[in-house]
């Protein structure tokens, strides 16, 4: 059996100041398993603005990175609002960020996108009231 | 003269004058440093040269291994190299061409101006972000402490990497080929000497990573230059015909200098290494796509913070500042070279010196095993083990490079456990002393009462 390693975290959602810090702790335990350099940026984009987006539109939750042989499966979890419509909140430019959330440099709408051009499967669930469930996979 | 080693790195310690305490383990953004046997060790291969140590430590016992400035003699025809930032070590009473001229002075045959080689790079620069099509943003490589980071810890980023000669070495390449030509020397007579800000520039030219070998024969430290300078310099003795290079290429020594020169809008510039580390990781993030360009520096200040300076930065900018000015007036024309005869012949490559085994299972175990460990350990990264952080020790440890012992404080839960242990071994008696267990034949020898 081979083996996997499976990271987890809290995300708060009333400090911006820790917006970030997850995926960056991910990240270095990629880079001391060794993974392609190529891998560590594709997960690295999709679990930043996966945990970025739970940071500032629900409130914070919680952030699963599991590794094995194969793949990195980043599961981002939250309680906040959800999304009502998922194919609009897709589409690049869209965004429902507040002024003052824009003036901290988030909002472009480019998050969602992204995640979707640097993961090779990206699964969204969310439930309008009940949060939203983000899991991100990139193979090794 | 200085040996190069599979990680050459030029910053070292001074056994004699290194104490031991934990200020630069605590600042190396690479984690490269020990303390072992109370002095501090660097770690060879994660070393980046960025000076930081040099710049905390309170008893100035690292240093950077540079040329003695009798390595001139070696050569019939010595260039001398200085970089942008030297002009701001002087009083303004000077000007550019009395510094160039001291240096002719002082066992020179010839300046080129690092400056001039930065306004040839800035147009090479120009053409290849307006030509190809490059992976942005595009990261500068003016710095060698910024690309080895990138090299340790980014390695994602290297492709970002504008991959052009540095201002350094392509001054020291035309300065070498008019000399051959003017003089009819061969290559082995001609000695350039680059004057060096920092430590990084040293390794850059020791251990090249973008080409085989450098066009420069030796690094003297700006320090020592400085003092050589000063000693026979005067208001006047140099004609302008001495420089070369315009405004452009001398504001390249500091933050913002290479920015600027190119004429972009979207040009991002960061300075300090701690600064830096942050920005690398926005743009890993993939948070800096709309930014054309980022300078960034391992310096506070850019090159005028180096650690090799000998004004602080403020003062030193301030003073670059005259020199700024004054070429403003004066319009020096670029001859463009192409692009292509810039590029870098070798590709770096990326160091993964952050990685605990070549086997992913392996690497797996010993993550698993350096979490454990660090749940035990204090999480008060007081550095007494003579690791930079409780989480750093718990690396070291799966690494087999330290022990869990090293730790003061499990040290004394060992201890505390080990007393408890005898004291409850004392407790029990071995048979044969036992008082229940006597056969009752005398009771010679040792008993316990
Ligand atoms: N976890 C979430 N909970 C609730 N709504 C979300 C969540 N993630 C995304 N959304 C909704 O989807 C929209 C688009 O998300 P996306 O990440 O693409 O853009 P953004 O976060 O608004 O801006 P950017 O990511 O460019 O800073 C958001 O504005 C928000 O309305
Ligand atoms: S900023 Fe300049 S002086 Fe400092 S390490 Fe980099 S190249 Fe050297
Ligand atoms: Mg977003």
């Amino acid at each position: 059996m081979s083996k996997s390693i499976q990271l987890h975290f809290e995300l708060p959602g009333n400090d911006l100041n820790l917006a970030g810090e997850a995926s960056s702790k991910v990240k270095k335990t990629l880079n001391q398993l060794g993974l392609k350099p190529a891998v560590v940026k594709k997960t690295a984009v999709a679990m930043y603005e996966a945990e970025i987006n739970a940071i500032i539109h629900a409130g914070g939750g919680t952030l699963t990175a599991t590794i094995d042989q194969e793949s990195i499966v980043v599961v981002v979890r939250d309680q906040g609002p959800g999304i009502a419509d998922l194919e609009l909140a897709m589409q690049e430019g869209y965004s429902t960020a507040s002024e003052k959330i824009r003036k901290m440099g988030f909002g472009a709408g480019m998050g969602l996108p992204n995640m979707k051009r640097h993961a090779d499967l990206l699964e969204i669930e969310s439930a309008v009231g009940q949060g939203t469930l983000v899991t991100i996979t990139v193979f090794l | 003269m200085l040996e190069v080693k599979k990680y050459f790195h030029s910053v070292t310690l001074d056994e004699e004058k290194c104490r031991g305490c934990t200020n630069c383990i605590k600042k190396c953004p690479t984690e490269a440093i020990r303390v072992r046997k109370s002095k501090a060790r660097i770690i060879e291969e994660r070393c980046i040269d960025c000076g930081e140590c040099l710049r905390v430590c309170p008893y100035h016992a690292k240093k950077a291994i540079t040329d003695d400035f009798a390595k001139l003699s070696e050569y019939r025809y010595k260039i001398a190299l200085p970089a942008p930032s030297f002009y701001g070590q002087f009083k303004t009473t000077y000007s550019r061409s009395d510094i160039l001229a001291a240096l002719l002075k002082i066992g020179f045959d010839e300046v080129y101006e690092v400056a001039r080689g930065a306004e040839i790079v800035t147009e090479a620069t120009k053409k290849l972000l307006q030509l190809e099509k490059l992976k942005k943003p595009v990261i500068s490589s003016a710095c060698p402490a910024v690309v080895r980071l990138i090299q340790v810890r980014f390695p994602s980023l290297i492709d970002n990497l504008l991959k052009l000669e540095s201002p350094m070495e392509v001054a020291a390449a035309i300065s070498r080929k008019k000399a051959a030509e003017t003089y009819k020397l061969n290559a082995s007579e001609i000695g350039v000497f680059f004057i060096s800000p920092c430590a990084a520039k040293v390794t850059s030219v020791k251990a090249p990573y973008e080409k085989e070998k450098s066009n420069v024969d030796g690094v003297l430290s700006m320090q020592d230059v400085y003092l050589k300078v000063v000693a026979v310099i005067e208001k006047n003795m140099g004609s302008e015909a001495l420089e070369q290079a315009g405004y452009a290429g001398i504001r390249w020594a500091g933050s913002g200098g290479e920015g600027l020169a190119l004429g972009t809008e979207q040009f991002l510039a960061v300075d300090g290494i701690q600064n830096v580390l942050t920005i690398l990781e926005e743009i890993e993030n993939g948070q800096l796509e709309e930014v054309e360009f980022v300078e960034a520096l391992a310096c506070y200040g850019g090159c005028l913070g180096g650690p090799l300076t000998v004004q602080n930065a403020f003062v030193a900018k301030t003073r670059l500042k005259k020199h700024i000015d004054k070429a403003k007036n004066k319009a020096v024309a670029v001859t463009v070279p192409r692009h292509d005869e810039l590029m870098w012949t070798l590709d770096i490559e990326h160091r993964p010196v952050m990685k605990l085994d070549d086997d992913l299972d392996k690497a797996m175990k010993k993550l698993e095993e350096l979490e454990e460990i660090n749940e035990k350990l204090p999480g008060l990264d007081c550095g007494a083990c003579g690791a930079p952080s409780c989480r750093a020790l718990a690396e070291d440890i799966v690494r087999g490079i330290a022990n869990e012992t090293d730790c003061v404080f499990l040290l004394r839960e060992k201890v505390r456990a080990l007393a408890m242990e005898m004291m409850e071994l004392e407790a029990k008696m071995p048979p044969v002393l036992d008082k229940g267990q006597t056969n009752g034949k005398g009771e010679n020898g040792t008993r316990r009462g």
